[in-house]
């Protein structure tokens, strides 16, 4: 008897991450030099881990508000304020979150209506096209080019949109290829936008690691502010990926949408995580401050280094990942990717597992010790002088 | 003196390692290695940078059968000079490794290092306590180092992270 599947068609037909089958190669291999990891490598701070325990020790192990703490979102309020100059009521329009992915996850299916567009900017995170489709809208993917530093540019905007475009989802500074866009930038691709009405739907989770120039949100544009969900959280900045806590800020009539699923599918985000994240405002913002000095430092080492060794790189403006390009090795992404893992037991993560456009490129994350750092490259420094004539 | 920002990172930097090659130290920056060696002479120089020190924690060294003690050191200042005449009848000690003008109950926070108890505990009786300006002292001995200048002794966090992530 043939059984009918009981996986809905809709999930069934997404693609598997590629980021999974590379973890699984590396992950059965010893002595891995890996610079696959997208997250920070410092441990949470420990006052923000103090912070925790200590709200355990007081019992505060029972649900909180749905959009969370209030002294959090007020805090959350004030450092968006300080930080971005961007205002949001803790009242009403910031929503405390399970890591920015469920807010990514809650502003998508709160806009969305079945069939709507959302211009999905690649290379880009790995869930961003699932999310949308996860929501019932279609992901219409722009391929940005290494020649425009990986810079969704105005014509490729105007070009992508359709009578049913909804939002622009977009991440600076990027994973995975760390651009940053310009105040200018912004504003230019903020006209276009203004001009067809659309959303944005902004991810500032790497706001926080700009190395060269001041970070601006698409919120604080002119005219953006109504029309713009920004999705931030503590994972990145303060090196708490594993607390899972994000959250989203977006204009009224948007944020009461957003709450509504969030009541319903998430009660609230974990409590003793919020404890921290009050911490982790209140008194962390000099931890902050070292990490990006750390990373900054390490940013321009293996920069100067991968373009020394003839594999050539732009400098990321922000997050913590170089995105050389390995066009000259003949080789496509994957495959360059496995032989560096299978000869000289480094991982990186091919570009094209963040769309089309990241082919001839691999992920380096730089979120490692400089002793890791050095190690890897002098092992890629070595393949690459067996692999490029 | 003010520093600019690219001398205050060579220092940063340095504070932590010393031994970086001139060259990382350059690929880590926006210096070139001739800029590197011109920012560290001078402030070499201006005794801004004054000494390259090593961390070693010598508990591990079989060989090794040094004390160290933090003595409390109440003083009468003097006309004109305040206390910096007797805390240099003191430094100038070579059991002495660091002196401290101390705010609160005493005035000189003096670490004394020796090679076994006796020898500090004379060291305290016979050379410190017996300056005219000392009033009294009190001894604290070191009994372990858990961090020493920022560095945790036995820190053995290793990565817990998955090897790939998106």
């Amino acid at each position: 008897m043939i059984k009918t599947s009981y996986v809905s068609r809709t999930i069934a037909e997404l693609k598997p991450s590629g980021i999974r089958r590379f973890f699984d190669m590396a992950a059965n291999l010893e002595g891995v030099v890996s610079l696959g990891v997208g997250e920070p490598d410092f441990v949470t701070s420990w006052a923000i881990r103090e912070a925790a325990i200590n709200s355990l020790e007081e019992g505060y192990t029972s649900y909180t508000a749905n959009a969370g703490l209030y002294e959090l979102r007020s805090e959350i309020s004030g450092y968006m304020e300080k930080q971005f100059h961007v205002s949001y009521s803790p009242e009403d329009q910031i929503i405390v979150t399970v890591g920015a992915s469920q807010a990514l996850d809650i502003a998508l299916r709160s806009i969305l209506n079945p069939g709507e567009e959302v211009i999905v900017v690649e290379p880009c995170f790995v869930a961003y096209a699932p999310l949308v489709t996860m929501a019932g809208g279609i992901p219409v993917t722009v391929q940005t080019s290494k020649d425009d530093d990986f810079k969704l540019t105005p014509g490729q905007l105007e070009a992508a949109i359709t009578p049913k475009t909804k939002a622009v989802l977009i991440c600076s500074p990027n994973n995975p290829t760390g651009t940053q866009l310009g105040q200018e930038e912004l504003v230019m691709l903020a006209d276009i936008i203004k001009k067809h009405d659309l959303l944005v739907i902004s991810d500032e989770i790497y706001a926080e690691l700009a190395y060269d120039e001041t970070f601006t949100s698409f919120a604080a544009i002119e005219g953006m502010h109504e029309r713009t969900i920004v999705i931030n959280g503590f994972s990145k900045s303060f090196a708490m990926t594993g607390w899972r806590l994000g959250f989203v800020c977006a204009p009224k009539e948007i944020s009461e949408a957003m709450l509504k699923l969030h009541q319903y599918a998430m009660m609230c985000a974990p409590t003793v995580a919020q404890h921290a994240a009050l911490e982790a405002l209140k008194h962390g913002m000099q931890d902050v401050e070292e990490m990006r000095r750390s990373y900054r430092r390490r940013r321009n080492y293996i920069v100067k280094s991968f373009n020394e060794m003839g594999l050539e790189c732009h400098n990321p403006g922000g997050a913590f990942y170089a995105f050389p390009s390995i066009e000259k090795t003949g080789m496509t992404s994957l495959e360059f990717a496995e032989k560096l893992l299978k000869e000289e037991l480094v991982a990186v993560v091919p570009g094209d597992v963040f769309g089309e456009s990241g082919e001839g490129h691999i992920r380096c994350s730089y979120a490692s010790s400089m002793e890791q750092l050095q190690e890897a490259l002098k092992r890629m420094e070595r393949f690459m002088k067996k692999h490029c004539k | 003196m003010h520093l600019n920002e690219e001398e205050l990172e060579v220092l940063r930097i340095i504070e932590n390692n010393s031994r970086i090659d001139l060259k990382d130290l350059a690929k880590m920056t926006d210096l070139s290695e001739a800029d590197i060696e011109i920012t560290l002479k001078k402030l070499e120089d201006m005794r801004v940078i004054v000494r390259y020190l090593t961390v070693i924690n010598w508990t591990k060294v079989d060989e090794y059968h040094g004390v160290t003690a933090m003595i409390d050191v109440k003083v009468t200042p003097k006309r004109g000079v305040g206390f910096d005449e007797v805390a240099k009848r003191i430094y100038k000690f070579k059991e002495v490794q660091s002196v401290y003008l101390m705010s609160g109950v005493y005035d000189l926070s003096v670490i004394v290092e020796g090679r076994s108890m006796n020898e500090v505990a004379s060291f305290v009786s016979e050379k410190l306590s017996t300056l005219d300006s000392v009033i009294s002292t009190t001894t604290h001995f070191i009994m372990k180092k858990y961090k020493h200048d920022g560095t945790i002794f036995d820190q053995t966090e290793e990565d817990k992270r998955i090897v790939v992530s998106p």
